[in-house]
């Protein structure tokens, strides 16, 4: 079990979890990443952060810290 | 009285999630019967369109792009508010109309299981079904109707497919009762949400269940403080009902978006069908290389670089500006020629056309501007640019959005300031508005052009490629970046404190631009701006003209020359006059008449108050002819040209071009002693002091309308003319130590 943020491109997972009950989680949930979903990482901005993320069909970008917040496990 | 006459309307509120085309399918149904105003106290626009189908005149409210309806702010409250028929300028809508992108389903009907809680007849109509298809959707639209009992109509808002299909299933929702919902939330949370909703009956205190679910799942506490529900008893219960959901297995908030996307889920269940291999598409392919590390940031440069040279070019923008200074300069001769010398004339031509053409003559850069940024929003870059800026910004405590808004106040704060409404977070969007009018914007290229022209002593390096002047100019730009900085910094870590804002920020798929949404766009905002920077330059132009032109003391000014004057036209009509003398005779003329209107304005109101304040700019090196030319830029900054003008004798018609004012300023001594006025370190402290001061009129107001209130402006003129005082005071006294030492 790791946590999104040390996520690498190509990388796919499958949500555990997202921890917390802050602005960021409560996004995150509303955005479609909720338990059971499969998010796989696209991409990188060029430094080094934010990341994209494909879920739920769609393109979603979020910074490592908040990608911190979402508890998953290898696909 | 009673107006039965009149065909009863029926007000449906579109809602949608960003990027589903909303924009496109409010212009598309509404056409040009649209109304734009803000709510007040908050920066959400308040936008009605409204048609008439089948003899039914229906008015839609078209609410911001938003994803959930739980409101953390204000302005998301705003929607919420609407909604329910709880906000007091908005009619309460008989029914809602939720608009979903068709490719991306699952997350769209998050925001109808909201929706359908309001208890409103709704009505959904499925978007950008071309999009699916080439991703390999299939959607079966009649089960889905079936399944939610209510109407799905299929449209492609941007070809204009299916709108009459729309609006008469719009019709029709005047006679549709509200839908039966199943709540999709656990038994646990439905009987707390009872108990909840029994006490505060109990307490007398009246809500929409809606807003009682919300006050269980909302942890932030920001729904209770501003429904100011009960008191602390009741917080108490909210807190004590989260507990036991907790225990039971029903943690809030993530409850909301598990039991919504079950609902989802087993919703579409058989519903949408994917292709195995998911196609890749032709936005697939470009994301690919518009977000790549090196592919994505040359293009990013290259594409800012095309923007920025458009702006700037002599070709478009050049050319088209041209067009409208010989424009205005032919009204002005009109209008002199028309009308005799005295004040109304002067009223009309130094006043009025020189003042309001003066801005307008920034209005193609600001067309071209918002042509771009509707161009790229609409095709799904924006969010891209975003995406790769926003390292740098968050080491500010700011992120990628305030790329743009930052980005175009290079060309004029105004839209840069309007520009800012793409960030959600008003904290942030606030401190993007305030450091926005530090950017070098195209006004203050005149006061570089003519300041480095005239006193920057001109070194080339390179070969040409680099020089002293362009390096100055550099400087001017880097100044402003690096003051918006420390600013925003300062900002972010004082008064508006705050975390550092989430990037959660979806990446729409690219699509073609829709014309008809860029040109709605870039036509309302350069309305709004010749309107609302127009009656404002309007006034200020009239205000500084009148200090500039009374008290008119003829006897006083014009006495001395009144002798002469007459000599030099009756040698004018004398036969007997060479024609070499009579050009002589001209130039005298023409000497003495500037030396006339700088007379004048010596003695105006505007003159004398800068003779006054001289002892306040002394320390920056400056004459009162520059502490006056600098109070009457205040309301736009380029005026310091054509006042500098008129305090040199030369009347108001010169540009930063015209080399007899640079000559003058730089022939020019202080009163009573032949010490010249200008050197290295007075120019430079002029074009600090412009680089940094809030001298516009214009961004003024529209901050004032961006943030509804006139602390943000007042905070911004005044934060931004201490800088420029002490910035400009700083490199008078800096420069002219390290130039004696």
């Amino acid at each position: 079990m790791s946590d999104l943020s040390q996520a690498k491109v190509g990388d796919t997972f499958t949500v555990q979890n997202v921890t917390g009950d802050d602005a960021v989680s409560v996004r995150l949930m509303e955005m479609g990443i909720t338990p059971g979903i499969e998010v796989s990482v696209i991409g990188c901005a060029p430094l080094g952060d934010p990341i994209e993320i494909e879920i739920r069909g769609y393109r979603l970008s979020l910074r490592r810290t908040e990608a911190a917040c979402v508890v998953c496990d290898p696909a | 009285m009673s107006t039965d006459t009149q065909t009863s309307s029926l007000t449906v509120a579109l809602i949608g999630n960003p990027n589903t085309g909303k924009s496109t399918l409010f212009n598309a149904i509404s056409g040009v019967h649209q109304k734009t105003g803000n709510y007040p106290g908050v920066t959400v626009e308040k936008k009605h369109g409204t048609f008439e189908h089948q003899g039914q005149s229906i008015e839609l409210i078209d609410l911001p792009g938003t994803y959930s309806l739980a409101p953390r702010s204000p302005d998301e409250m705003i929607t919420v508010d609407v909604l329910l028929g709880r906000n007091a300028f908005e009619a309460c809508p008989d029914a809602v109309l939720v608009i979903l992108d068709a490719s991306n389903l699952e997350r769209n009907l998050y925001l109808v299981s909201q929706v359908l809680e309001l208890g409103l007849p709704t009505l959904l109509t499925l978007n950008m079904g071309d999009v699916a298809q080439g991703r390999g959707i299939t959607i079966d639209v009649a089960e889905l109707s079936k399944r939610l009992e209510i109407p799905v109509v299929e449209i492609q808002a941007n070809k204009g497919k299916g709108l009459e299909k729309l609006k008469t299933e719009l019709t029709k929702l005047g006679q549709t009762p509200a839908v039966e919902y199943a709540s999709p939330f656990p038994d646990a949370f439905q009987s707390e949400l009872a108990e909840l909703e029994k006490s505060l009956v109990a307490q007398d205190v009246k809500l929409p269940s809606f807003l009682i679910e919300r006050l269980l799942l909302d942890t932030s506490g920001y729904l209770e403080t501003e429904l100011h529900a009960a008191g602390s008893e009741f917080h108490e219960q909210l807190i004590q009902a989260r507990d036991r959901l907790k225990s039971a297995g029903v943690p809030v908030p993530a409850v909301e978006a598990m039991s919504r996307y079950g609902w989802v889920t087993s919703v579409l269940d058989g519903i949408v069908t994917r292709e195995k291999n998911r196609p890749v598409t032709f936005s697939d392919k470009l994301d690919k290389v518009l977000t790549n590390r090196w592919s994505g940031s040359i293009a990013f440069l290259l594409i800012m670089l095309v923007v920025f040279q458009s702006i700037f070019s002599d070709h478009l923008a050049g050319k088209l500006m041209g067009w409208i200074e010989a424009a205005f300069g032919a009204l002005k001769d009109g209008v002199s020629s028309v009308l005799a010398e005295g004040p109304l004339e002067s009223l009309l031509v130094d006043g009025v056309i020189a003042g309001v053409g003066g801005v307008l003559v920034f209005l193609p850069q600001i067309c071209i501007l918002f042509f771009f940024i509707a161009l790229l929003e609409d095709c799904g870059y924006m969010a891209r640019a975003a995406y790769l800026m926003d390292k740098l910004f968050s080491k500010i405590g700011l992120s990628g959005k305030s790329f743009i808004p930052l980005l175009s106040s290079f060309a004029c704060a105004i839209p840069g300031v309007m520009a800012a409404r793409v960030i959600e977070n008003r904290r942030d969007r606030l401190i993007t508005i305030l450091v926005a009018p530090l950017m070098s914007c195209s006004a203050r290229l005149p006061v570089y052009l003519i300041m480095i022209g005239a006193f920057m002593p001109k070194y080339e390096f390179l070969g040409g490629w680099l020089s002293s002047h362009s390096i100055t100019m550099f400087s001017m730009y880097m100044l402003g970046i690096v003051t918006a900085v420390l600013v925003a910094w300062l900002l972010k870590s004082t008064i508006l404190k705050g975390p550092t804002p989430p990037f959660v920020m979806e990446l729409p798929s690219y699509k073609l631009p829709s014309i008809k949404t860029v040109s709605i766009q870039v036509a309302g905002r350069a309305w709004a701006f010749i309107r609302r920077a127009g009656t404002l330059i309007f006034a200020a132009s009239i205000i500084v003209w009148a200090i500039s032109y009374y008290p008119r003391d003829q006897e006083k000014v014009e006495g001395p020359y009144s002798a002469e004057l007459e000599q030099i036209t009756l040698g004018l009509v004398t036969k007997s006059v060479s024609s070499a003398e009579r050009e002589l005779l001209k130039d005298r003329q023409s000497v003495i008449e500037q030396e006339i209107a700088g007379k004048y304005l010596r003695n105006s109101l505007l003159g004398q108050s800068g003779q006054f304040i001289e002892p306040v700019v002394k320390p920056l090196g400056w004459d009162w002819r520059i502490g006056c030319a600098t109070i009457a830029s205040f309301p736009a900054r380029e005026v310091i040209i054509s006042t500098l003008g008129v305090i040199y004798d030369l009347g108001g018609d010169v540009d930063e071009e015209s080399d007899s004012l640079r000559e003058r300023l730089q022939d020019a001594t202080w009163d009573d002693s032949d010490e010249k006025v200008y050197n290295i370190p007075v120019a430079l402290s002029i074009m600090v002091f412009f680089a940094l001061c809030a001298q516009c009129a214009a961004t003024l107001a529209v901050i004032k309308r961006e943030t509804n209130s006139w602390r943000w402006p007042i905070f911004t003129f005044c934060y931004m003319t201490t800088l420029a005082y002490v910035g400009a005071f700083i490199t008078y006294q800096g420069a002219s130590w390290f130039l004696a030492a």
